[in-house]
């Protein structure tokens, strides 16, 4: 049993915003009501005093690379998890691009077993939509649904062609799971590395257009009309692009999209040769940051994700143009947000309904603060200051640009499953 | 005057009067190449690292030039014979060159911003001597000197600049010279090479205009400078001589719309009969003899000043005790960086 | 570290006469002005020059050419001129093979500037002959270096300085010896 006591809770599914005691019991919540009103008996239950701080439901990051199998010098499902905890994240989607590619039931298994023995958040695989996500056979979507896939994707690329996206879209609807793209038209792209603009003409860096990433947007957006599939746009970043979602939702399509935090925080002009500044899709224009602020807060945009992108410092410490695409998330996503929230763009609830509400309803899963609910719940401080400090990352890499940024808010406590798996 | 900047990685950081003063500075270089005797020993026992991972010969030979005249020992590595080939990291090579204790180095790449890259790893001033697509400061420098030279300023001029300026490092670090003393830019070549953001890539109030035929990109003109049609690196997309000649090839007939004492400059090597005609570039126009000519005396001047670097003793009377002891590195990376947008 | 003065050595009619009476030896002792050029060490060796090929002419009706000679590329201690010296154009628009050249400047001290503008005058040519005219000489020498013409010999102790100000490049015309104290 575990008593969170005086806290402020805001739950996006019941428009809760009230002070609340909530016990929870086992790996469920047992109660939850006005301070001092527990019904239940809890007098031998350990207590968590979070007067001052926030109580929301457990936050879910639709979108992260955990490295492992394959790639463990630059994260670990044991790293990458406690990082994602220290974020306040309860669950984290992770995407198929390991080594070997989950692109089957066997690789699935593997990452969910190492995830149970890791100390940090939930798992929630991504499967390959194509075998080796190579974008020519499709893979082994059902089995791998029933070892515990919440979704498709070839992220790191787009589903290869427009036949092989139809074929996808229909098979997943069948199987009831959404199909993640990533969204980039590759001869548009072919050897960008960052976005096309004036920054990128006076770096004398090769630059890829906004419309490398709407064109496949409004591809898909029109082979999901056709095939009626749940299609979710990740790491949204042009202002084009959103269009698309708009009118797709417009047209009542099953479309939604995820804005990562770096996208809204810095654009282009920030990208001065240094490789933490380079991830894919890059930085874009400040127009297009508005657009996603605008998207952020009238709910074009469904949740906000991280894309942590952990690379090793060996492979990030080189030339700007032959350094991997991607930075680090987890630790700094809040934090970022809670800036938006200040400066007045988002409100406090429309923020934690892009963690909690936002990302369940991309993969048709509930999330709410409610008895016989999972005891997973994100608490935090949106005043508490503070400074990143990359050398602490609980990650094993190093390559994020938000190292020593000064914060006000941060995580407090994340728990799953009834049980504090980090605690600030 | 002195350099804020112990490094040279790019022209654009730098203000008007420290461009004049490097310009000002190759001077008494120029009149050491008419001596007899061209030979200094001002920097003897002073090596400079001369590292090129792309392929030049101009380049490399013009700053081996410039150190052995002035006294310096030089080390090469050259991409071919490096071990970049056998999977090293630019890193580890440079780090292996600074190892060898050179007091300077030199270095050339195809990546843009390799030169900042390696700056910041690196204790000893780097000079850029050319990166990817982004700058190629010494060769703006000893334009500019070549300019000042022939028409006795550098200041309000129409410069029109010919060819692939998307992919051209030379262009940029003209525009970035020139632009500070009040020069009017005409871009001229495909209309794929020669993208709208060019036209903001000056400092503010820069006047860069695009103009997709030649007869009217020379109007007027004080000084083309002609791009090196490339062969051996991918234009994107390429398009063929026969409609490049057609289109923006300068010969003798073109250049008359421009003033009639115009000058023209080309970085070298140059493809006759493809992006100039003969005619053009032996006449009575064309600086390019000057240029190489020059570039040994920019690049005597920044070996000197850098190298030479900053005081340790104030006690001499040239010296300003009152300047940093570390000045700046020449690179945007150092600029107290504004992440705070969301207040916007 | 107060810099204070200390006597005046000469003054503007003094510097006057003093120009005068060098311009006289130095044609005497080269047998006139034949063959004979100035090469003005920078910054004051320059005026000082050119002063003295002025008083030339009023001996000999001749204009004795005069060259200018920047010797910090030819220093020995360049990591100390710093930070980043500036450099000046040397200008010697004559040939100096087989010519009797005169350096000019205006205090003898160390004997390391000159030392620096014989080796800048030799990879010009091989003049017949370098001698060397200072309009103050303080002794101290580091180098087997002497002046054949010397304005005054004076003496001074390490911490004082000779300051010789030219109405060209100062605004004043007089010779001072100034001190560094400690405070």
């Amino acid at each position: 049993m575990l008593l969170i006591k005086n806290g402020r809770v805001l739950d996006p599914a019941s428009k809760t915003d009230a002070a609340q005691d909530i016990l929870l019991d086992g790996e469920k919540i047992a109660e939850l009501a006005a301070p001092g009103r527990l019904a239940a008996d809890h007098k031998n239950a350990p207590v968590f005093d979070a007067t001052d701080l926030i109580v929301a439901p457990g936050f879910i990051d639709l979108h992260a690379h955990l490295r492992e199998p394959g790639q463990e010098s630059s994260e670990t499902i044991e790293t990458g998890t406690r990082a994602a905890a220290r974020g306040g994240f309860t669950a984290v989607c992770c995407m198929p691009n390991t080594k070997p590619v989950n692109d089957n039931a066997s690789v699935t298994r593997f990452i969910l077993d190492r995830a149970k023995t890791a100390a940090g958040c939930r798992v929630w695989p991504i499967g390959a939509a194509s075998v080796g996500s190579k974008g020519e056979a499709i893979a082994e979507i059902a089995a791998m649904k029933e070892a515990g896939i919440v979704a498709v994707s070839d992220d790191g690329k787009p589903i290869a062609t427009a036949k092989l996206t139809r074929q996808v879209m229909e098979y997943c609807r069948s199987l009831d799971i959404p199909v993640i793209e990533h969204s980039e038209d590759v001869s548009l792209a072919a050897g960008a590395v960052m976005r096309e603009g004036v920054t990128s003409s006076r770096l004398g860096l090769r630059g890829m257009p906004a419309a490398a990433e709407s064109v496949c947007v409004a591809r898909d957006v029109q082979l999901a009309e056709l095939t009626g599939a749940r299609l979710h746009v990740a790491h949204l970043s042009a202002r084009a692009s959103l269009e698309q979602v708009r009118f797709a939702k417009q047209r009542g399509l099953h479309v939604t999209c995820e804005v990562t935090p770096h996208h809204f925080t810095l654009i282009d002009e920030d990208v001065q040769y240094d490789s933490r500044y380079k991830m894919n899709p890059p930085l874009a224009a400040r127009e297009d940051r508005e657009a996603l602020l605008a998207g952020l807060a009238d709910g074009a945009v469904d949740a906000i994700a991280t894309d942590h992108a952990p690379h090793e410092p060996a492979l990030k410490d080189v030339e700007f143009d032959k350094a991997p695409f991607g930075i680090l998330g987890f630790e700094t996503a809040l934090a970022l947000s809670l800036e938006l929230v200040h400066s007045g763009r988002l409100s406090l609830m429309r923020m934690i309904e892009l963690f909690t509400t936002g990302p369940a309803r991309v993969l048709g899963i509930e999330r709410k603060i409610a008895p016989d609910q999972p005891a997973d719940l994100t608490i935090f401080s949106t005043t508490r200051e503070w400074t990143f400090d990359l050398k602490q990352s609980s990650s094993k890499s190093r390559n994020s640009p938000f190292d020593a940024r000064r914060f006000k808010g941060a995580p407090i406590a994340t728990i799953v499953a009834g049980r504090i798996i980090h605690r600030a | 005057m002195t350099l804020r900047f112990r490094d040279l990685l790019a022209l654009e950081p730098l203000s008007a009067d420290e461009l004049t003063f490097l310009l000002d500075q190759s001077r008494p270089f120029q009149t050491i190449q008419r001596n007899p005797l061209k030979k200094l020993a001002t920097l003897r026992g002073k090596t400079v690292a001369l590292a090129f991972f792309e392929n030049s010969t101009r380049t490399r030979i013009s700053f081996a030039t410039a150190a052995s005249r002035l006294g310096a020992d030089t080390m090469n590595l050259q991409a071919e014979a490096s071990s970049l080939k056998k999977g090293e990291s630019l890193l580890d090579t440079v780090q292996t060159l600074n190892a060898m204790k050179p007091d300077c180095l030199v270095m050339r790449h195809a990546s843009s911003g390799a030169a900042d890259f390696v700056a910041r790893h690196l204790d000893i001033p780097v000079i850029n001597a050319g990166d990817g697509t982004h700058e190629h400061p010494s060769q703006g420098l000893l334009d500019a000197l070549t300019i000042r030279d022939r028409l006795g300023t550098i200041e309000n001029l129409n410069v029109t600049i010919l060819g692939d300026l998307q992919h051209s490092r030379v262009a940029r670090s003209n525009i970035h010279l020139l632009g500070k003393f009040g020069c009017r830019f005409t871009l001229c070549g495909p209309a794929m090479w020669v993208p709208q953001e060019l036209e903001e890539i000056g400092a503010p109030g820069v006047s860069i205009r695009r103009v997709f035929r030649l007869e009217e990109a020379l109007e007027d003109a004080d000084v083309v400078l002609v791009l090196r049609v490339q062969t051996e690196r991918m234009h994107e997309p390429s398009i063929s001589n026969e409609d490049y000649v057609l289109g923006y090839q300068l010969n003798a007939e073109r250049l008359r719309r421009a003033k009639p004492n115009a000058l023209v400059l080309h970085p070298g090597p140059m493809n006759r009969g493809s992006e100039i005609t003969p005619e053009v570039a032996d006449g009575p126009q064309s600086c390019v003899l000057e240029q190489v000519t020059n570039g040994i005396a920019v690049r005597m001047a920044l070996l000197f000043l850098l190298i030479s670097g900053p005081a340790e003793d104030s006690a001499h009377p040239v010296a300003n005790s009152a300047e940093e002891s570390q000045p700046p590195r020449n690179r945007r990376s150092t600029d107290k960086k504004d992440l705070s947008h969301a207040s916007d | 570290m107060r810099i204070v003065e200390k006597a005046q050595l000469m003054s503007a009619p003094e510097i006057d006469r003093t120009l005068r009476r060098l311009a006289h030896q130095i044609v005497e002792k080269s047998g006139g002005t034949k063959h004979l050029a100035l090469i003005g060490i920078r910054r004051r060796g320059v005026p000082l020059a050119q002063r003295i090929a002025e008083a030339m002419r009023g001996i000999d009706g001749v204009d004795v050419p005069v060259g200018t000679l920047d010797i910090t590329l030819y220093r020995d201690d360049l990591s100390k001129v710093a930070p980043q010296a500036v450099l000046q154009s040397s200008d010697i628009s004559f040939g100096v093979d087989q010519m009797d050249l005169v350096l000019v400047d205006d205090v003898l001290y160390t004997g390391r500037t000159i030392r620096a503008a014989m080796n800048g005058l030799f990879d010009l040519g091989r003049p017949q002959r370098v001698s060397l005219c200072v309009l103050i000489d303080r002794g101290h020498r580091e180098m087997p270096i002497e002046a054949q013409f010397v304005g005054r010999t004076v003496q001074t102790s390490d911490t004082e300085i000779i300051e010789v100000r030219l109405r060209e490049i100062d605004n004043e015309e007089r010779v001072v010896l100034v001190d560094r104290q400690e405070p």
